[in-house]
């Protein structure tokens, strides 16, 4: 069964995504600690944590790409579920730095002490082991994506009143952990950590190592996309999207498959936050705000949504741009964001891959009506 | 209960529903027997389409009974999803299929399995299946085209291609909704033949303005009007009832 659903995910697009992200997962390792400083070849560590940052956020357009490109939940809020699991391990950071924090209290992270906590909240148990760490990576965004989309799929709240309900859900959130008493470490977040698993966080081999861990986590991500929108499932989905009362009419529950959908895509969020955290080094409230939210769906836009391999182009390339604008005109960032969401939205409304893929089918058909007439002796193209 | 309730497929009695103070419905009566196939006929806003609603659950009525199945299930209690899988499948006015999907991908979805989320990601199509979507296929004539993109078809196929979705469904009782409207004469005469040919292994309803297709149809008439039953028989008695004269066909 499990197989039957692997192999129908993989097809030449698919599988070369994946071949690529896993020879970077080698590669890139190689090239940041097997050469020297001074080799032509070699990767400083910084670069090396700036694509594993990108491939984090590829794998959140990713997962917003299951639930907008394919069954059409504009979701305006996926950031949430991004930080969600992104606190997540950035808790687990925290418990890890133990006594070498600055007030040197063997259990309470500085933060608590600084407020003059004399206990750990009871939210904070369990943090210091990995296992339970990870668990609440999936569990917290998925728990909340199921509690907030089984409310709004039953009542039935579509379209641009979902999108602003997904806005205001995450608006709420940075509010809240912006509050010192949510325990959450307020305005300043989570920071300062020290090492993962044992190993120094800010060494070269840990930063390859998440890189990789990285690059593999959204090659299974694809994977898995890719095999639920080939599903049977997926086709439903996409039926959803395009005409919801005739699914409904033909019987599917359309609530239920939407908040399957939902609750994957936030889970998969959550782990890319989870890699996320440990590459930049810190977790604070401004990952929920909504502009984070909106500029994922501007990533998914630009590289081509109800693709697979779009989001992931899209998420590389603008924050590439993103990392080299701001560096040449820190100020012209934002215009040129929304410049290109408006070219994207007028001239290539099918985004990069999507155009794309439109050329080349358009080309092979020509080609096999040309082909077509030759054969037939007919000079005019049949319909 | 009645008689009528036990022997009928679908029981309607005294349904009323207001919208905003206008009476769509008003104490309406209506009874399909199983196998039968029923035309339904009426001027714009007479409720044709909202009785529709009310049978498929999209709107619930203010007052009234509808039963389904001989009076075993009360549809009020109903949504739309556990009455499709009850057996009423539905055509809507305007021809309403998966267009970014293939027209074979359309009939697979609206094929009669398991609809939950666990069982479609596993699904996998079956020789039965497949012998099946042939089958209706040919029925709807649209074999040759069942690589296209539903988007694609002509107006009239796509009409068809809603059809044979509600033949894979296997329901007991069938909805159309103007199933003519935009056909051209001789698509619009191929339909009938395909209705009345369903309709030998199941209960079909059809609301049909084109009075030509009705006549083609042949079969017991219901003339709607102002949200009740008007008159009730043949196309020829329907048809020279005084009432319906004044408030249908003479207008």
């Amino acid at each position: 069964m499990i197989t039957a659903f692997l192999f129908r995910s993989l097809d030449g697009k698919v599988l070369a995504g994946v071949a690529i992200l896993i020879a970077l997962a080698i590669l890139v390792p190689v090239l940041s600690l097997a050469t020297g400083p001074d080799s032509a070849l070699h990767m400083p560590t910084y670069l090396v944590a700036l694509f594993g940052k990108y491939l984090t956020y590829a794998m959140l357009a990713l997962a917003l790409d299951l639930v907008w490109g394919f069954c059409g939940i504009l979701s305006l809020g996926h950031g949430a579920f991004f930080a969600l699991g992104g606190y997540a391990m950035g808790m687990y950071l925290m418990r890890q730095i133990g006594p070498r924090g600055t007030y040197g209290d063997p259990i309470l992270p500085d933060f608590m002490v600084f407020l003059n906590w004399k206990e750990l909240p009871w939210f904070w148990h369990g943090f210091d082991m990995f296992w339970f760490a990870a668990l609440m990576v999936l569990v917290a965004p998925g728990l909340l994506a199921f509690v907030f989309g089984w409310f709004a799929f039953r009542s039935r709240v579509n379209g641009v009143y979902l999108s602003i309900i997904t806005q205001a859900m995450t608006y709420a959130l940075l509010l809240a952990f912006f509050r010192n008493d949510m325990g959450f470490g307020g305005n300043n977040g989570l920071t300062d950590f020290k090492d993962i698993l044992g190993f120094n966080i800010q060494a070269d081999g840990t930063r390859a190592a998440l890189f990789s861990l990285s690059a593999l986590f959204l090659a299974g991500s694809l994977l898995l996309v890719s095999g639920i929108v080939r599903s049977k499932y997926g086709k439903v989905l996409v039926g959803i999207r395009d005409a919801e009362s005739r699914t409904r009419f033909l019987g599917y529950r359309v609530e239920n498959m939407k908040l399957f959908a939902f609750v994957v895509s936030a889970m998969m969020a959550g782990v890319a936050g989870a890699l996320y955290v440990p590459q930049v080094g810190i977790i604070n409230p401004g990952e929920f705000s909504p502009a984070n939210s909106i500029e994922v769906v501007i990533w998914t836009a630009v590289g081509g949504r109800a693709t697979l391999i779009g989001p992931i182009i899209g998420a590389v390339l603008v924050n590439g741009g993103k990392t080299v604008f701001t560096g040449l005109f820190p100020d012209a960032w934002l215009f040129a964001l929304g410049g290109l969401f408006v070219a994207v939205t007028l001239f290539l409304p099918k985004g990069i891959v999507g155009t794309v893929a439109q050329f080349v089918t358009r080309r092979r058909q020509n080609k096999a009506a040309a082909k077509a007439d030759t054969i037939n002796g007919n000079p005019q193209a049949a319909e | 209960m009645a008689d009528k309730t036990t022997n009928s497929l679908l029981y309607l009695s005294g349904v009323s529903v207001s919208f905003d103070g206008f009476r769509a419905l008003n104490s309406l009566s209506f009874v399909v027997e199983p196998g039968e196939l029923r035309a339904i006929i009426g001027p714009n806003g007479a409720g044709k389409t909202t009785m529709m609603d009310i049978i498929t659950g999209k709107t619930r009525p203010d007052s009234g009974d509808v039963f389904f199945d001989g009076g075993k299930i009360d549809l009020t209690k109903k949504d739309e999803a556990e009455i499709a899988q009850l057996g009423i499948g539905r055509k809507f006015q305007k021809p309403t299929v998966f267009e970014s999907h293939t027209v074979w991908d359309n009939l697979e979805l609206a094929l009669n399995k398991p609809r939950g989320v666990f069982s479609t990601l596993f699904y996998r199509l079956t020789p039965k299946d497949r012998e099946r979507i042939d089958n209706i296929l040919e029925t709807v004539r649209l074999t040759a085209r069942k690589d296209d993109l539903a988007a694609n078809l002509s107006h009239g196929q796509k009409q068809w291609l809603e059809i044979g979705m509600l033949l894979a469904q296997e329901p007991k009782l069938l909805l159309v909704d103007e199933p003519v409207a935009g056909m051209t004469d001789a698509e619009t005469a191929e339909t009938a033949i395909l209705l009345r040919e369903i309709a030998k292994t199941r209960s079909v309803v059809v609301v049909e303005h084109d009075m030509g297709f009705i006549r083609d149809l042949g079969v017991k008439v219901t003339c709607l009007a102002e949200g009740s039953v008007l008159a009730e028989g043949s196309i020829d008695f329907v048809s020279s009832d005084p009432k319906v004269i004044e408030n249908y066909l003479g207008r």
